[in-house]
């Protein structure tokens, strides 16, 4: 295990536990920045520039906006009289624990057989872009209908009532 | 060079918290924070796999592309859950999921 892995991995857990545990919501959406930002530069860890930049630009210049102007739009940042976790956290703890001591067993298991490390995959920016306009001009065609009708429903369904309606 | 099992427990490891963070928040914008992170896992084990997959590969971007296709969908999905969220404030006044207990307003 590498250093920069090593530091890389500990800030993602660091950021991420931070994001469920912290009392005021603005310090979690906070904190999931710090975990989005460790996975961005897992990615470029594992050569995957494109994907990386990608990450850093949907989830750490549009989705953590997003999460904290919902915050702040909620009043959400008040921390509740009754403490922050569900009666039921007793539960949601153990599936959350069982889920991960399975796919850490399963992992730990298939270690000797998972590949080890081979030569770096070229894949370069006009690649991906001659392959999106190509081999993946249906896809990409979905997503983009997709994130439009997102962004109108999410438009619609956040606008203020109509009058009449009331 | 990192071996591809310290990428997948890391992964697995954000996506319980993920899991965790969503099954016992009680604020509605909480969950979909932990949901999100519990996507960005998957997202790593993806990379990590298209990383360590057999080079050269007759279409060297499939990994790649699944995902970027996941961080869209993704985006799609956190637009769509914090405007239902915010709806539901303007709604029942509350963000809190212990509060709800009916769909109907």
């Amino acid at each position: 295990m590498s250093f920069v892995f090593f530091l890389l991995a500990t800030l993602t857990v660091a950021g991420g536990l931070a994001a469920v545990l912290l009392k005021n919501t603005v310090h979690c959406a906070l904190a999931l920045t710090v975990a989005f930002a460790g996975l961005a530069f897992l990615f470029l860890n594992l050569d995957a520039q494109f994907a990386g930049f990608a990450q850093i630009l949907v989830y750490i210049g549009a989705v953590a906006i997003l999460v904290v102007f919902a915050i702040l739009l909620t009043k959400g940042s008040e921390t509740p009289k009754d403490g922050v976790f569900s009666h039921t956290w007793l539960t949601g703890l153990a599936i959350a624990a069982a889920v991960f001591a399975v796919l850490g067993w399963a992992v730990i298991e298939t270690a000797p057989m998972l590949p080890k490390s081979t030569s770096v995959p070229i894949v370069t920016v006009a690649q991906i872009g001659n392959a999106l306009m190509g081999r993946y001009v249906l896809p990409l065609e979905i997503v983009a209908v997709l994130l439009t009708a997102a962004l109108i429903g999410a438009v619609i369904v956040a606008m203020h009532e109509k009058e009449g309606l009331e | 060079m990192t071996p591809l099992g310290d990428y997948l427990l890391v992964a697995a490891l954000v996506f319980s918290i993920g899991l965790a963070g969503a099954l016992t928040r009680r604020n509605a914008i909480l969950v979909l924070i932990g949901i999100e992170l519990m996507l960005n896992a998957a997202n790593l084990n993806l990379i990590a796999f298209w990383r360590y997959g057999s080079h050269p590969h007759p279409d060297p971007l499939t990994g790649m592309m699944f995902a970027i296709f996941s961080i869209a969908v993704a985006a799609a999905e956190a637009a769509v859950g914090l405007g239902l969220v915010i709806f539901i404030h303007r709604h029942a006044k509350t963000t809190d999921l212990d509060q709800m207990h009916r769909m109907k307003g």
